[in-house]
């Protein structure tokens, strides 16, 4: 049924772009694309929160974070394989997810939001304190590691391939949702949590899979960024200001589009990528972004493809 | 015994305030009981309690022989109970027919999509909303949006329906559109209906039996004919000992 829809074949063609592009254009590409990726993948699970049950998640970035450290760990210390590790990283972060979310989701509001960012701070604290994991130097990976996948500059590439089928699976799993009956309940949620738990919606049980779901790609990307980046450290990973630019991202493109977040994570890596390279905006684009950010809220509450909805009805058609 | 639900000397107080106090009422398969009272007699409370939305202090409702008290909504849900909103509550960024999909697959008939969409459907267009369906919720009509709570109720197959006036702040043509769904709903399919309403005559003419709440107390409970007789109704209520007379000449 996904498979008639146009959109299921935009998704496609996304993919097959990102897989190409780097291939035609060389390492410059992959390098601007393996970061858009990664944007697009936190935007896309953000979304799954913001945009599909109306529960602002400041935090998302504490999956990527942890995933990273996870797997990392799992690489260098147990040596365990790259797949192994993603799996592994994927499934534990999905499981203390599934559990935090049962308890900081009885929260609502502005009192959700609040808790998300503590979450973030107290993973990060754990995770700075917690000798196995580097402490607050973090885990460097040895070269050995990226010798089953070839040596170094081999295992970047699969790194990347393996990045843009996590960016895929992001994008079939958007629009799965969307188009489901657990995400007719989710946006239920979304416009009256009160309306649809009288109308029988199950939402601290909905409400707790999703925060789970959003969880899973996040930890998985962060452990490919980090093993191609080869080192992890706290500060890096559990970044705050990457989390709230994920919600800057997810406000650019729509919150509650697929299109939309993809777009927004996309267009603001590029946009980042002009500022940091400018001489005039060097590290300044975060002084942009928040601008930005108060623009759309004020102006543009939907974003490019809610502003785009607005107007044209063919839009809202194709583009989920 | 069959009783579909059984209420038992339910009680709420809210800081110190009696909102219902040790009420207690039964309703059949197939039956309408009306539910009348003035302002902040504790009708609404009634509902909320019944329907799980908050936990009664005292007593137990008991549906279909099963203790449903204290239970969240949506299990309340799952044992066949719908209910509607006073104010009403529609998913407004949604579409009508998006809203009463929902009631579908997540009533007490746990639908899948394609039958829930298919069953949203046919209620929408037994309350009337047909040409409506693709609006978003929040662009109906105040009308409108007491249909479209209505339909949302109806979708998932209940076997209780609570009301809580569907039928406040509509003209009389929409007033008189609204008590003929509410007949179809009984003639169809013969669920039990709760109702509170202040238009007395759509009261009297709908229900089966009729309670009236008074301060949180049950003042008196009968056919709509003893109901409207009773002394302490008139003078609590009604406020006209020939009113029973005139509504039922009506």
């Amino acid at each position: 049924m996904m498979i008639k829809r146009p959109f299921f074949w935009m998704i496609v063609a996304t993919v097959a772009v990102f897989a190409i592009a780097p291939l035609v254009g060389g390492i410059g590409v992959r390098e601007s694309l393996f970061l858009a990726a990664i944007y697009m993948i936190l935007a896309l699970n953000l979304n799954f929160m913001i945009g599909y049950t109306g529960y602002v998640n400041f935090g998302s970035i504490v999956f990527f974070g942890l995933g990273g450290t996870l797997g990392i760990f799992a690489i260098t210390v147990w040596g365990w394989p790259l797949w192994a590790a993603l799996i592994g990283a994927g499934v534990v972060v999905a499981g203390l997810a599934l559990l935090l979310g049962l308890g900081i989701l009885r929260l609502r509001g502005a009192y959700f939001a609040l808790a998300t960012i503590g979450v973030v701070e107290a993973t990060k604290a754990f995770v700075s304190n917690f000798d196995p994991f580097g402490g607050s130097t973090g885990m460097y990976i040895s070269f050995s590691a990226y010798k089953p996948l070839g040596g170094a500059r081999e295992a970047l590439w699969v790194a990347y391939f393996l990045l843009v089928a996590v960016l895929g699976i992001s994008l079939l799993l958007s629009f799965w949702i969307k188009r489901s009956r657990f995400g007719l309940g989710l946006f239920a949620i979304r416009e009256d949590e009160d309306a649809a738990m009288v109308l029988g919606v199950k939402a601290p049980l909905f409400k707790a899979i999703i925060y789970s779901v959003s969880s899973v790609l996040p930890a998985i990307a962060g452990v490919l960024f980090f093993f191609k980046n080869g080192v992890i450290q706290p500060e890096q990973a559990f970044d705050l200001t990457l989390s709230i630019e994920a919600i800057v991202m997810l406000m650019l493109g729509g919150q509650g589009t697929v299109i939309g977040a993809a777009l927004g994570g996309f267009a603001y890596e590029q946009f980042r990528g002009y500022l940091l390279t400018s001489s005039t905006f060097s590290s300044f684009h975060l002084v942009i972004a928040g601008a930005l950010l108060l623009l759309i809220v004020l102006f543009a509450p939907g974003g490019l493809i809610g502003w785009a909805h607005e107007r044209w009805a063919i839009t809202r058609k194709v583009l989920e | 015994m069959s009783r579909l639900m059984d209420v038992q000397n339910v009680s709420k107080h809210f800081s110190g305030v009696k909102a219902v106090n040790d009420v207690s009422f039964y309703l059949d398969p197939g039956e309408i009981l009306g539910l009348i009272g003035p302002n902040g007699a504790g009708k609404t409370t009634l509902f909320n309690l019944v329907s799980g939305v908050i936990p009664p202090d005292h007593g137990r409702v008991v549906m279909r022989g099963e203790d449903i008290t204290g239970m969240a909504p949506y299990h309340v849900v799952d044992r066949g109970l719908a209910r509607t909103h006073q104010i009403v509550k529609p998913l407004n960024d949604m579409t009508v027919l998006d809203n009463v999909t929902v009631g579908a697959c997540f009533g007490s008939e746990k639908m899948g999509l394609k039958r829930a969409r298919e069953k949203a459907l046919s209620v929408i267009r037994m309350v009337g909303l047909e040409d409506r369906r693709n609006l978003l919720a929040n662009q109906l009509t105040i009308a409108g949006k007491k249909r479209l709570e209505v339909a949302r109720a109806l979708a998932g197959n209940p076997q209780l329906l609570l009301l809580d006036e569907v039928l406040a702040g509509l003209n009389p043509t929409e007033v008189q559109g609204m008590i003929n769904v509410i007949r179809t709903i009984r003639e169809d399919s013969g669920i039990a209906i709760l109702i509170i309403e202040h238009l007395m005559q759509a009261v009297m003419n709908l229900s089966d039996r009729v309670m009236v709440l008074n301060f949180g107390s049950t003042l008196a409970t009968g056919t709509p004919e003893e109901v409207t007789r009773h002394p302490q109704v008139i003078e609590a209520y009604l406020g006209d000992p020939d009113m029973a007379e005139k509504l039922m000449r009506k």
